[in-house]
């Protein structure tokens, strides 16, 4: 389990280097270099600058030194928390980053309080019995549920909930103050394509150890039917549930830029897709390193839980 | 065969409307007895079924909608004519069935037309990562070795992207187009299709008809293709049926942020941009439900056809 755990931990180091290195020399071609001295230089556009000022500011900023120099300087930056400025908010990128990560981690929180424990239920539900008229029901739902894009179920959400029952307010920006029924809209879309699939995974997972010789077994040597799911069948099934939940984490920070737009949350979705149309790459760049940075930690902790529920890999390795 | 001949005019007509000028809609006349006689060729396939069914009703609906949207009597879906009607109003001689949004252009007219540039891109999207994808994957899963560790890091680095973070990122950087959305959608769907296919590939390669192939001295190339591909072939066209899916979505979410393609042609996800900050009234709310239906229906049909695909194949 050691050795495993710190091969993967050196191949996530590696991809994390890699992904630092592309997004370094992406922002750090002409292209992208020449907006940041306007901006910072106080012209009205690209046209405005000179070749001789672009280049005194490349001086200035120590922009001439080669690559690998400039890499090392940037990565020894953004390990001590210095992300830059923002051009367009005239604030420290970490600040930013800090406001809208943890707007979005209280969305994320209340996703994965609901999600975790209603999906795995009904997942074991449906799976417990396949073909059932249960199952049939839950799959068809499930089915459904993930098939609607987030805009979609965005946009008849608030048609609903907010312009026809008028339960919620149809925008989540919570000018004044924190309120958790404006929270209502966004954490029900992002909800109800979760949820479908993960009990889409459950259910899958479920039905294939109830068809496995062992709970036949157990069923015919007659053990009481709930006895055989909560001791022997659950163990088994939600090995796969249980890595896909720390790989939802993933998932949850692409989902968010379209909820958070929708629904004008103050989120790192909303911030990321802000950086993108205004042009604001300190933002964008240390925006995208910190949730490649989450998702690949995500998908470590993934590999740590699938190796502590499932005793095969614990003790083989 | 069919599908190119459905697939050619629609991408001929969507990506070079201008080069075409006015008669260029006759280029869709092959595509619609095409749509027609595929339906009709899966409605026999697969009529064990019932969800692939409904799933392909679905989709072959609005691929018949898509080439046949030229010819039928409907307004211009970007001329501005009454803003705000409500559904089924009459007005100067005019139905307006879905109403009008609020710069007056007619909802039915927008919204059928706004079905030919998802599938046309998503289409082309999704062939171009399964090209990328299924050739890295088959040269990771039938040579192995140095070419395996190569092709799986690169797929491991795209891969921890979340993938809106990595369309923002593409997009951004390498501006906003069609083409560039292609390059996108391949750099995070190529990842897994990569992964699918290099699965399976490892799984033939021992197998009695590769290693026959192996003896007569094939070329590695010819193996993989002819030899290895049609093999595996199943499992990718359920995957390709839920990619479909996917590529739908992103791309209409892709123009909702106002990322991708460029207005002023209807798009269901423009069709939502536009109307989100409008319907804040519930008699204009028609606006938002008629788009997201749409795409919920298009997303449905490819879901449902993967569905009945894959419990047909595990049937048999």
């Amino acid at each position: 389990m050691g050795t495993l755990f710190i091969r993967r931990l050196i191949q996530m180091l590696l991809i994390m280097l890699v992904v630092s290195a592309m997004l370094f020399a992406i922002f750090d071609s002409d292209q992208f270099r020449k907006k940041v001295a306007v901006a910072e230089l106080g012209g009205f556009g690209l046209a405005t600058l000179s070749d001789d000022d672009y280049h005194a500011w490349l001086e200035k900023r120590g922009l001439n030194q080669p690559f690998p120099v400039r890499y090392v300087a940037w990565l020894d930056q953004i390990v001590h928390g210095d992300f830059g400025q923002s051009i367009e908010k005239d604030v420290a990128v970490s600040t930013l980053l800090e406001e809208s990560l943890s707007n979005t981690a209280v969305l994320a929180f209340f996703v994965f309080l609901i999600m975790v424990p209603v999906s795995l239920t009904l997942g074991v539900l449906a799976g417990m019995k396949e073909g059932s008229s249960l199952d049939r029901v839950i799959s068809f739902v499930a089915v459904f549920t993930t098939s609607i894009p987030q805009i979609a179920t965005a946009a008849l959400l608030t048609v609903i909930l907010a312009l026809g029952l008028k339960w919620v307010p149809t925008k989540s920006a919570m000018d004044d103050g924190w309120s958790f029924r404006a929270l209502v809209l966004p954490l029900l879309t992002l909800l109800i394509y979760d949820i479908g699939y993960l009990v889409r995974m459950t259910r899958a997972a479920m039905t294939e150890v109830m068809a496995s010789q062992y709970i036949r077994t157990a069923l015919l040597k007659g053990l009481p039917y709930h006895r055989v799911i909560l001791r022997h069948a659950l163990r088994n099934a939600l090995i796969v549930p249980v890595t896909l939940i720390f790989l939802e984490l993933n998932g949850v920070l692409s989902q968010v830029v379209v909820v958070e737009v929708f629904f004008q949350y103050r989120g790192f979705g909303r911030m990321l897709f802000d950086a993108a149309n205004f042009g604001d790459i300190q933002v964008l760049q240390a925006g995208t390193l910190v949730a490649v940075c989450v998702a690949v930690a995500s998908q470590l902790l993934s590999d740590v839980a699938y190796v502590v529920v499932n005793p095969r890999v614990r003790f083989v390795r | 065969m069919l599908l190119a001949l459905i697939w050619l005019p629609l991408v001929s007509f969507v990506m070079f409307r201008p080069a075409l000028g006015a008669a260029g809609r006759y280029v869709l006349l092959p595509a619609a007895p095409a749509v027609i006689v595929m339906y009709v060729m899966a409605l026999r396939r697969w009529r064990e079924s019932r969800v692939a069914l409904f799933g392909i009703t679905l989709v072959s609906l609005w691929l018949l909608i898509a080439v046949t949207v030229p010819f039928l009597p409907l307004a211009d879906p970007n001329k501005p004519l009454v803003p705000l009607l409500p559904p089924g109003t009459i007005r100067n001689g005019m139905l307006f069935l879905l109403g009008s949004d609020m710069r007056g252009r007619d909802m039915l007219s927008r919204t059928l037309w706004g079905c030919q540039r998802v599938l046309v891109w998503g289409i082309t999207a999704t062939s171009v990562a399964y090209v990328v994808g299924a050739g890295c994957g088959l040269l990771g899963g039938y040579l192995g070795g140095w070419w395996d560790e190569i092709v799986s890091f690169i797929g491991n680095v795209f891969l921890s992207f979340p993938v809106m973070v990595l369309f923002i990122l593409v997009l951004n950087v390498l501006g906003q187009s069609g083409f560039n959305i292609i390059i996108a959608v391949t750099c995070s769907s190529a990842p897994i299709i990569m992964r699918i296919v290099r699965g399976l590939a490892l799984d033939a390669r021992s197998r009695d008809y590769i290693q026959a192939a192996q003896t007569r001295g094939e070329h590695p190339l010819w193996i993989m293709l002819v030899e290895l591909l049609p093999n595996v072939r199943g499992p990718l066209i359920v995957d390709a049926c839920l990619r479909l899916g996917y590529t739908t979505v992103a791309i209409t979410t892709l123009t909702f942020l106002g990322l991708g393609l460029q207005p002023p042609d209807p798009d269901w996800g423009l069709m939502i941009k536009e109307a989100a900050p409008a319907a804040l009234l519930w008699k204009y709310s028609y606006m938002l439900i008629v788009p997201a239906l749409a795409v919920s229906s298009l997303i449905l049909g490819f879901n449902f056809t993967a569905d009945g695909l894959r419990e047909m194949s595990q049937r048999d």
